[in-house]
């Protein structure tokens, strides 16, 4: 049985046209207000106000000219989409016509009974993410207090509800040699499944990245921990793992191709081919309070402009990894070399592959890694009102 | 949480009556034209066999038996089809898409 990841949704013939171009996923950011602020969040630096954000009629519309289109997994995300009071009335729409609803939660904001309401309107799969399983250190991380202990709670009340669980573990240099414990701790949870998903270095990561980046050779060991692992809990634990391209050879293949399977909704409704499109100058994001998700994907200028491979240089363009990676990540390429149709810095066929190597060498070998940068609203003042 | 950690690996064998945890989903896709087995943060695309195998994991139904319905419907060799029925069922088991008791 082939699996879909990245999003192989083209291997045959499709009965409708329109829907064979469909996206496989959504990630819907229901808000950018979150508790916690861990240094290396993939929200924009620039953060959506709460007074900006959709109504719970606009995402449930949202979710129905999903399934209309063919999406088949909506991701409820954020910030974190507990602190959303209408989650619920969101959630029962989504299961309602047919998608698959996943939860991405930090999980300190939710209580019981929430959770056993999600999971009676539907509420398929839920992801938890922590910080680190050593309490002092995952609050130093999150610059939030007691959360882990808030975790362990929301994964009792998931396998109680007897729910599907994934925990999510962004890795980075400060808790990547507490791994085999991060492992351990999924299993003592019931998870069925783990993210080990090393820090991705984009918006807030990127600003924090001399404190996040972990060493070569700590990430070289994370990878045979993983390994290991894997082989040890086949059948009991499915495991994810996203290794940090700053040492890679080849770039990774960036949300599957751009505006090829996945599509992110951002809180005040622009719809992005990825959620960090944001930084790539020269793009126009359609929002769906103006126009309906299937033209914007099918037409949006934002999708077109990097869809497929006609808009390659080299490299890229003669590559014969062009269709594999399509030339990674355009936001990367953007950060680092200053202009997104470049290929990707982690790729070794890039001029700026040395210099973006020797960034992570250089930062990783500090011994004193420079304070974090916490997530937070800009200076002016964020409304406190729901 | 000792019950958690001591979670096994399921060997898949004839008498396993495999089902689809309930938050696994076979659901056929009118748009695309085909059927998907929608899983956490996973969509698979099955082929028409594994289709067919996976309509019958309804937690009754003995991998045995799965076999001998399909080795007459599709006049194929029954151990044959054993063989790649419970191949096919212990990968599923190991994706966690597929429960057996």
């Amino acid at each position: 049985m082939n699996e879909i990841a990245p999003m192989e949704q083209f291997s045959e013939k499709p009965v409708v046209e329109a829907c064979a171009r469909a996206p496989v996923g959504l990630l819907a950011e229901l808000t950018h207000r979150c508790p916690l602020q861990c240094p290396y969040c993939s929200n924009p630096l620039e953060l959506d106000r709460v007074n900006s954000e959709l109504t719970t009629e606009q995402w449930q519309d949202v979710m129905r000219q999903a399934a209309d289109l063919g999406i088949l997994q909506i991701h409820l995300s954020g910030g974190e989409p507990t602190v959303r009071k209408d989650l619920e009335d969101i959630v029962e729409v989504a299961a309602k016509v047919g998608l698959y609803t996943n939860l991405i939660t930090a999980g300190v904001t939710l209580t019981r009974d929430r959770l056993k309401r999600l999971k009676e309107l539907g509420l398929d799969h839920v992801q938890l993410s922590i910080q680190d399983v050593d309490d002092v250190n995952a609050e130093k991380i999150s610059a939030y207090k007691n959360g882990l202990a808030k975790k362990r709670e929301v994964g009792k009340w998931v396998r109680e509800f007897d729910m599907p669980l994934t925990i999510n573990a962004p890795i980075h240099r400060l808790n990547i040699e507490n791994l085999p414990n991060i492992i351990e701790f999924a299993v003592e949870m019931g998870a069925g499944r783990i993210e080990v998903a090393n820090i991705q270095y984009y918006a807030w990561a990127l600003k924090n990245r001399a404190a996040l980046m972990p060493t070569r050779a700590q990430v070289l060991k994370s990878a045979e921990i993983v390994e290991a692992a894997k082989e040890r809990l086949k059948g009991v634990m499915v495991f994810d793992f996203v290794v940090p391209d700053y040492y890679a050879k080849t770039p990774k293949p960036c949300m599957g191709g751009w505006g090829r399977g996945v599509m992110n909704v951002t809180p005040q409704g622009r719809v992005l081919p990825c959620h960090a499109s944001e930084s790539v100058p020269g793009l126009v994001f359609d929002n769906v309070k103006d126009r309906p998700l299937a033209d914007i994907w099918l037409n949006g200028q934002a999708f077109q402009k990097y869809r497929g491979t006609s808009w390659m240089k080299e490299p890229c363009r003669s590559c014969p990894r062009a269709e594999i990676d399509f030339g990674g990540c355009r936001c990367q390429a953007m950060a680092f070399t200053g202009d997104a149709a470049n290929t990707d810095p982690a790729c070794k066929l890039s001029p700026h592959h040395g210099a973006f190597v020797a960034a992570a060498e250089q930062e990783s070998a500090e011994q004193t890694p420079p304070p974090f940068v916490y997530r937070r609203m800009a200076p002016a003042k964020a409304p406190a009102a729901e | 949480m000792s019950s958690d950690t001591t979670r096994t690996r399921v060997i898949i064998v004839p008498a396993s009556k495999p089902a689809l945890p309930t938050h696994i989903k076979l659901r056929h896709d009118p748009g695309r034209g085909r059927w998907h087995v929608l899983a956490p943060e996973r969509v698979f695309e099955p082929d028409p066999i594994a289709i067919e195998i996976l309509k019958r994991c309804d937690g009754v139904t003995s991998v045995e038996q799965i076999a001998t319905d399909l080795a007459k419907d599709y006049n194929a060799p029954l151990q044959e089809i054993l063989n790649d029925t419970i191949s096919m069922l212990q990968e599923l088991s190991d994706k966690g898409v597929v429960k057996a008791a």
